[in-house]
This record gives structure tokens, sequence and C-alpha cells, in this order.
């Protein structure tokens, strides 16, 4: 760190996984660099999600980021360092009955067109790739280079690779107040920044005003290690339904295995939760949709049961570029449950975007402006 | 004074003969394996704190995986296999 520097080209405010890997893009690209949390890289809401590298379809922006996304991961994946346990164990979209295999010849058709591999399992299939999986499901679409990582370890990669760049990291400093050009610190210090970027997850809304960002509630199980028990990240297709499709508390069966076998198990969503204490119903309906797939999760051992709150959006897609309040404000936040996984597009968007570059997908769906009309009307 | 009671049980498919109600624990020590677990880093693991709290210990027990050693009484005709998850 150096302490008597007071002027850069950006500022993140925010060392989760995405101000990280923003802080690494923006170095790479020869801007002065600050990276700036309260706490240490990958601390936050980075440490609390499954780490799951995944392509989604919701949309055709959603689908352009993490399909983009998941390229550049897999582009360094050989490179990334062993803790991050990349782990190209593919996912497994399971179809529990005749509609939702239905569902899954329409998605095989559209991630082919996008020269995504995919392929269809049918019952028996299913059954051989995953055994310990109830008998009586109706097939599955196997995402073969989707992957699974230890997020906060990847954090601190791009931090560190931040720093190597010539990045300052100014780490256990809280941000007070945030104005066009400057930061102020708790401490009494501050920072003159050309550029400030905001990737500070829910806690973005505490530094800027009427953001567009809500909190989504989520729990999580780990296992003990059962090694070879479940081989690829297992999400039963009606997650798409209660993760997406409605305001309602939902649980989804979406069970992830960890490279020394511990088993990761999810998922709930609650919107506007206020607190991160565990609910105990919830938790146990979660579990008992896992164990109705899963039989044998009833019989493992747990060690630890923990909750986040995801960074949500209105329509589901983040914040990525300048902020409705100020143009030389920008955010970076917002990707409620795929930020993992999007940290890589969302710090190529931002770099090229700052520095007048050609983005490598269209920036604009993810501009924040897009709802600037509803803020301004909420001020008024 | 009653005489204690011997049963057998088996250690990685071998047969041990202990007094009934012995701790897993125990058996094992008794048997000589000084330990039976690796750490996910690869260290000797076997009974720490002997009362079911660190979960140092654990073992498969008649197809169970992580059972605690430490907890669990020797019944006659046990399997127990260690170094496994």
């Amino acid at each position: 760190m150096n302490p008597a520097l007071t002027r850069c080209d950006v500022a993140i405010v925010g060392a989760g996984i995405i101000g990280s890997a923003c802080a690494e893009a923006c170095a790479a690209g020869g801007l002065n660099t600050v990276l700036i949390d309260s706490d240490f890289p990958g601390g936050g809401i980075t440490a609390c999600g499954m780490g799951h590298i995944v392509v989604m379809d919701d949309s055709a922006a959603q689908w352009a980021l993490t399909a983009r996304s998941r390229e550049l991961w897999m582009r360094r994946a050989a490179s990334l360092p062993d803790d991050i346990e990349y782990d190209a164990c593919g996912t497994l979209w399971i179809a529990a009955n005749r509609a939702e295999m239905d569902a899954v010849e329409e998605k095989v058709a559209m991630y082919r067109q996008h020269d995504v591999h995919a392929q269809i399992l049918n019952s028996a299939e299913l059954a051989r790739a995953e055994p310990d999986l109830i008998s009586r499901l109706s097939g599955a679409l196997l995402v073969r280079d989707d992957a699974v990582i230890y997020p906060p370890a990847a954090a601190q990669h791009f931090a560190a690779n931040a720093a190597t760049l010539g990045a300052v990291m100014r780490f256990g400093q809280r941000v007070q107040v945030i104005e066009p050009g400057r930061i102020y610190f708790v401490d009494g210090t501050m920072l003159d920044a050309e550029r400030i970027v905001v990737a500070a997850g829910l806690a973005s809304n505490d530094l800027l005003p009427n953001l567009p960002l809500r909190a989504r509630k989520g729990h999580l199980v780990i296992s003990d290690r059962y090694p070879g028990r479940v081989r690829h990240q297992l999400v039963e297709l009606g997650y798409l339904h209660s993760a997406h499709a409605s305001d309602a508390d939902s649980v989804a069966f979406n069970v992830q295995p960890r490279r020394n076998g511990q088993i990761l198990i999810g998922s709930s969503r609650q919107f506007d939760a206020t607190d991160t204490a565990i609910d105990a119903p919830l938790l146990a309906h979660m579990l008992e949709r896992a164990v109705g797939f899963l039989p044998f999760l009833r019989d493992v051992q747990v060690l630890r049961s923990w909750t986040g709150l995801r960074p949500a959006t209105r329509d589901g897609l983040p914040l990525i570029g300048p902020s409705a309040q100020h143009a030389s404000i920008w955010l970076a936040t917002g990707h409620e449950g795929l930020g993992i996984t999007t940290a890589t597009a969302t710090a190529e968007l931002i770099a090229a975007q700052l520095l007048g570059r050609t983005c490598a997908i269209p920036p604009a769906p993810y501009w924040p402006t897009r709802f600037a009309s509803e803020t301004t009307h909420a001020v008024a | 004074m009653r005489s204690p009671e011997y049963i057998e049980i088996f250690i990685d498919g071998r047969a041990y003969l202990l007094i009934r109600n012995s701790t897993v624990a125990a058996a094992l020590l008794n048997a000589g394996i000084t330990h039976w677990r690796r750490s996910v880093s690869g260290q000797p693991r076997a009974a720490l704190c002997g009362m079911g709290v660190c979960f140092e210990c654990r073992v498969n027990i008649d197809g169970h995986a992580h059972q605690r050693a430490c907890q669990v009484l020797c019944t006659p005709g046990m399997r127990v296999i260690t170094h496994v998850e």
C-alpha cells in the first residue's frame, strides 16, 4: 500500500469477486487503479455463495453475460491457483417429469446453436451418471463445461494479480461518503478518483441513494466428506421457475460436489430479508427437497449452515456501467446468484468501457440507467 | 467380581477380541492403530478430545461414514473400516 497516494484513474469500492476482478482488468488495461475494501478480498457475500460457473438462459442478455463469463473462466482455468479448486464437473439440469424433459429438448437446441456443449441424458443415462439420485426421474440436460470454484480464493487471486499489475490495495478501510471524483474514508483520509466503481454488493445501498437493489436471502448447508457420491452440479429444472419466476419464498434442489468430497446443499430464495439468521422451517424445507432427489443426504453429517444476502435487481440482470446518479460513478453489482460466474465478463465490460474500447458483448442491457426513470420518479 | 465378557469385532477385515462395551476408539488403540483417518491436507488423525466434540476420530462403522470412534461402543461382529471417508 502507498499511503501517499491520493489520486487515481479508477477507485473500486468492494473487493469481492466482482470488484477484485474489475481491479485486475483495469490494472491490466493500464489504468492507475485502487481497490478498496472495509475488510479483505472475498470476505463478504463472495464467501457465502456456491461457486457455480454456469451458463444461464433466462434472457438473451443473461445468456450473453454468462456464456462470455464462462468462456473467460475456461480460458484461464489451467493457470488458476490450486486453492481456487476449479473443477469442470459440469451441470446436470434434472427433469423430474415428461414436461420438464420437453423443456430439456428446447434448451439443448439453444445451447448448441451458441456452440455450448450440451447433451440430453435419458432416465437410464442419468442413473448411470448419478447413481444416488432417485430412479423415477425423466432425464437431464448435461452442460459439460460448467464448473465449480471456491469463490473467496478467486477474489484473492484477482486482487493479488491486480496488485502485481500495479494496483494499490486499501483493505481494512471503510468508505464513509462517495461523491463525484472523491472518496472519503471513515479514518479521515480521502482519495481523488476520476472514476469510482461501486462493487460493494448490498452495501452499495449505503453509499449511493436510490439504487434498484434488493436483498434476496439464500441458505446453504455443507456436509462432511463423501467422495464420489455426487459427481456433477445437480440442479432441478424446476429451479428456473422457483429462482426467477416469483417473489415468494422458494426452495429448489441444487447440490454441488466439492473437490474434497464435501457436498454443498442449496438452495433457497427470500426477498427483502433484513437479517442473516437461519430460517429453520425454510432450511428444513430446502433439505427435504434435496433428500427427495438424493435420499442418502438424509444420513450425511452436516458441518455448517449459513445464509447470505444476494444483491438482486428487478429484471434479474446486474448493474454494470455508469450510475444514474453521476456519469463518473459506476456500478458493478446486483449480480444476485450469478456473481461468481459473471465476475469475469463484468470486469471485462467495466475495463473496456472505462478505456473506451470495444466490448466483447453489447454492454447496454446491464447499464444501471435502464432503471433511471423509475428512480427519478421515486425521488420526486 | 465377574470376569469381563469378550466379544469379537473386525477392524479393516481383521478380527480382534476385546472387552464388551469398549469404545471403538479404545479398540483401535488397543489394536495398535495410532491413527485412522487423514485430514484434507493429509495429516494423520485419531481421537483427540475423546468426548465427541472434536470429530477427529471419525471412522466407518458397519457401512456408516463419519461415526465418532470415541462415542460408539463395540458390539459383537461390528465392522470398522479406517481411512475411508
